[in-house]
């Protein structure tokens, strides 16, 4: 199929009804559970090495009309907290068996338990990931986290995660995870020739099918990608950072685009391609997941790595790719990411490296205003 | 006899307030020494379940940004030092207590009641707010200090219990603490001062835990939540020290006679209520007298267990100091708890604190409070039958404050209340309480 035609089916699909994938694998699949992942990161090879299907619950795009939610999250909550607790409300979580939370905020730890109370015939799970990750005994600590998890995983799907079933899970995601670190290196060194939005349905639709499936699509995606030779448009070229948990509007993705920016790098849906490289299968497979993320995973706004400063970070990202400027794109209430962009902007301002802060919804209709501040942004640019 | 109470009210108070004033005044003028002088050296906590007894064995001087950012509301200077971070990048919508503090840290660290040191060791024990390992990797940022992140796992799982995966980590990330402490003072830790320390922790949240039960009977001999707040400053800055021991001793003698006395902090009470959630602290006085014109004590808050839940059973044990600690920071404390675990607790005072009504006082700043009272609501409202008022304001930005719009909100609710009591009343096999 021509890459063309096949995004923009994802993208329908994702338009239109995007948990359906989702709901039509379990019809096919009696007996099989669904669980729901909120962000930003979850261990989902757990998931899916007892024979269950991980899906990122992410809230519910701008298609949906906050009815319930508002009454029981405040004005001052960001929206992905409360549409992904409308998805609930108004029964399009049905097919869904259980779902986990994370420790990445206090309103969406918060929500884990509203969600405990209003769904009761769903297996709510929360993680706590470590903060501290100098201490000589935090792999133990994940590691123990991760089992208790993993039993209770087992409880749910009825069946037990043999060490070659992790192991198998963990290879398979290693490889998904491979292929989308594919697609960002030809962003970062051929933006013409891929899109961001482009590239966001590419992995967005991963989060919603069996990985086999999504491993398959990749590969015919790059296969055909590899062959495009577009010639360059005078663009800025930029990092994107702060969009780690609500995602933006697909068309806020290709306004700033079209607004004259390629975007080489960006966190949109980081815990999905976390890690560096692989995690390796030899040895204790919970462990070395749990090893994985002390240390071979990404910086974000929800993990607080004393051992080096975040803003070192996306300076650095800056130099590597080449990039000139940062975007910095929050959700609004989004406090992880607005207390991040304080240090961000006093470091990006010592280096001497533009930026440009904008704020979105998921919910959000109007792009005229954050694409003319972009367009003014890049004018200066272009013609400094 | 209205007038009376009121002029005996006045002189009772007075001694517990006096006595806090005196030595919360010491503690900041040994903050200043320490910033003026270099007499001693700073450490920097949060307040929601901690291990100052440790700073106390090594003779540091624990400092909690958060009681500073909250005097700077109280004392009504916080703005200018809001803005300032504002300036500086932060947002509207970021946690204002976090705002004041980097405001005042970027204006010389000077305020009205003392002069912040600089930190040594900045230890962010993570209790149950992701804010604050923000707001201490900033504050470790401008200072260039020595920052720990003491994590402490979030009550979850099956139980909500912590496993024993959960205790082993907490004890041994207090064990590289105490090498830090080592490293820092270049001491080795004594641990019999330790644990006498680590006792007198015990006796104090002991004496305030009987403190809080006085408030089970009627009329309560003090506001749980307006009152509280006083003795919240001693039981934070000065645990673990003979300073603080007093002054609990002092505060349940009055408390206990005043309960003998048949006394409470208002003429008359006339509706017991429980509340959840920080004060407005720029507003605390507006806010008091919105509730007292009515009649209405609060007999329990929430927002008093942030640091412990000693009236739940807990107490530092020195023969086991470190698993003690660990117990505290993990599931002695309201921040490390659930959400649904915070309704059973709000169920319990209502019940056993035997209250007429929830209060929801929800703050803008703090998510770890607001985030889902609404629901709370919900539940309160729906399942349990029990009144429950939800007002807004926030806990130390004044720009949020709409005193109009809160008395017509309190007078509307205990109007209510009013009204069904008349009815019950008059009913003809009323309840009699
Ligand atoms: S968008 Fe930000 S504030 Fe909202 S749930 Fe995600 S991390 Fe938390
Ligand atoms: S969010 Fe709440 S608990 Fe956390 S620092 Fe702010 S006021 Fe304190």
């Amino acid at each position: 199929m021509a890459i063309d035609k096949l995004i923009a089916e994802y993208k329908e699909i994702l338009d239109e009804s995007p948990l359906e994938p989702a709901a039509k694998w379990k019809a096919n699949h009696p007996g099989s559970k669904v669980v729901g992942c909120y962000p930003v990161y979850t261990p989902v090879e757990l998931i899916h090495a007892v024979g269950m299907l991980p899906i990122g619950i992410i809230g519910g795009g701008n298609r949906i009309e906050i009815a319930h939610a508002d009454s029981r999250f405040q004005s001052f909550i960001c929206s992905i907290v409360k549409s992904t607790l409308e998805l609930g409300l108004t029964g399009k979580l049905n097919f869904v068996d259980g779902m986990v939370f994370h420790s990445i905020c206090d309103p969406a730890r918060n929500l884990g338990s509203v969600f405990k109370r209003n769904f009761p015939q769903m297996m709510i799970e929360y993680i706590h990931f470590p903060q501290n990750m100098k201490s000589r005994s935090t792999p133990d600590y994940l590691t123990a986290e991760y089992n208790r998890l993993k039993k209770s995983y087992e409880t749910l799907s009825g069946k037990t995660a043999t060490d070659e079933d992790l192991r198998r899970s963990i290879l398979l995601y290693n490889e998904q995870r491979k292929l989308l670190r594919e697609l960002y290196h030809i962003r970062k060194e051929t933006p013409q020739n891929l899109s961001t939005a482009e590239s966001y349905v590419l992995m967005r639709i991963g989060t919603l099918i069996p990985v086999e499936e999504h491993i398959a699509i990749l590969k015919e995606a790059l296969v055909e990608l590899r062959k495009r030779d577009e010639k360059p448009k005078d663009r800025i070229k930029v990092i994107l950072e702060g969009s780690f948990c609500e995602q933006p509007p697909l068309e806020l993705i290709e306004g700033l685009e079209a607004a004259g920016c390629y975007i080489l790098d960006d966190d949109f849906l980081i815990g999905w391609r976390w890690f560096v490289e692989d995690i390796p299968t030899d040895g204790d497979p919970v462990r070395n997941l749990a090893r994985a993320y002390i240390d071979q995973s990404v910086y974000s706004g929800v993990k607080h790595d004393s051992r080096q400063p975040k803003s070192k970070h996306l300076v650095d990202r800056v130099r590597e790719t080449g990039a000139s400027a940062v975007l910095f794109l929050a959700a609004k209430f989004c406090e992880p990411a607005l207390f991040d962009y304080a240090l961000y902007r006093q470091a990006l301002e010592k280096e001497a490296i533009p930026h440009l802060a904008l704020e979105f919804e998921e919910k959000m209709w109007i792009f005229d205003k954050s694409r003319s501040e972009v367009e003014t942004f890049v004018e200066s640019m272009l013609f400094d | 006899m209205a007038q009376a109470a009121e002029v005996v009210k006045t002189t009772y108070q007075g001694q517990m307030h006096l006595l806090q004033k005196d030595i919360m005044g010491r503690y900041y003028e040994r903050l200043t020494r320490c910033a003026e002088q270099g007499d001693g050296k700073a450490v920097y906590m949060m307040i929601s379940g901690n291990p100052v007894e440790l700073a106390l064995a090594f003779d540091l001087i624990p400092v909690y940004p958060e009681i500073n950012a909250l005097q700077l509301a109280v004392k009504k200077v916080c703005l200018p030092f809001i803005q300032k971070a504002e300036e500086m990048g932060y947002s509207m919508d970021n946690c204002a207590y976090v705002k004041a503090d980097v405001g005042m840290f970027h204006s010389g660290r000077k305020t009205p009641f003392a002069t912040i040191p600089l930190p040594s060791l900045i230890l962010c024990n993570y209790v149950g707010c992701n804010v604050y390992l923000q707001w201490f990797e900033h504050l470790a940022e401008y200072s260039q200090g020595n920052l720990y992140n003491l994590d402490i796992p979030f009550l979850h799982g099956e139980f909500d219990e912590p496993s024993a995966a959960d205790i082993t980590y907490v004890v041994r990330q207090l064990e590289e603490v105490i090498e830090a402490m080592e490293r820092l003072t270049g001491k080795k830790l004594d641990w019999a001062k330790f644990k006498r320390i680590v006792a007198i922790s015990g006796e104090t949240g002991e004496l305030w835990a009987k403190i809080k039960a006085l408030t089970q009977k009627t009329p309560s001999p003090f506001d749980a939540y307006f009152d509280s707040v006083t003795m919240m400053a001693p039981l934070y800055c000065l645990r673990g020290t003979e300073e603080g021991l007093k002054f609990f001793e002092t505060a349940l003698k009055e408390m206990e006679e005043k309960v003998e006395l048949g006394m409470g902090p208002l003429p008359e009470e006339r509706f017991r209520f429980v509340i959840e959630g920080p004060p407005p602290w720029p507003y605390l006085r507006q806010f008091r007298d919105l509730f007292s014109k009515w009649g209405a004590v609060a007999v329990a808050s929430t927002y008093s267990t942030v640091g412990g839940l000693w009236e739940f059973g807990f107490k530092h044990d020195p023969n086991h100091p470190l698993e003690s600690i660990a117990a505290h920071m993990l599931k002695w404390n309201l921040t490390n708890r659930s959400f649904l675990q915070r309704y059973e607790q709000i169920h319990r005072y209502i019940k056993e604190w035997h209250a007429d009504a929830l209060v929801i006082h929800s703050v803008k700043s703090c998510r770890l409070f607001s985030a889902g009272q609404g629901d709370m609501r919900e539940h309160f409202t729906k399942d349990l039958g029990i009144p429950t008022l939800l007002v807004e304001s926030d806990i130390e930005d004044p720009r949020y404050f709409s005193e109009a719009q809160m008395k017509n909100r309190i007078d509307a609710f205990f109007e209510s209340l009013e009204h069904q009591k008349m009815l019950r009343e008059s009913a003809p096999k009323g309840d009699a309480r």
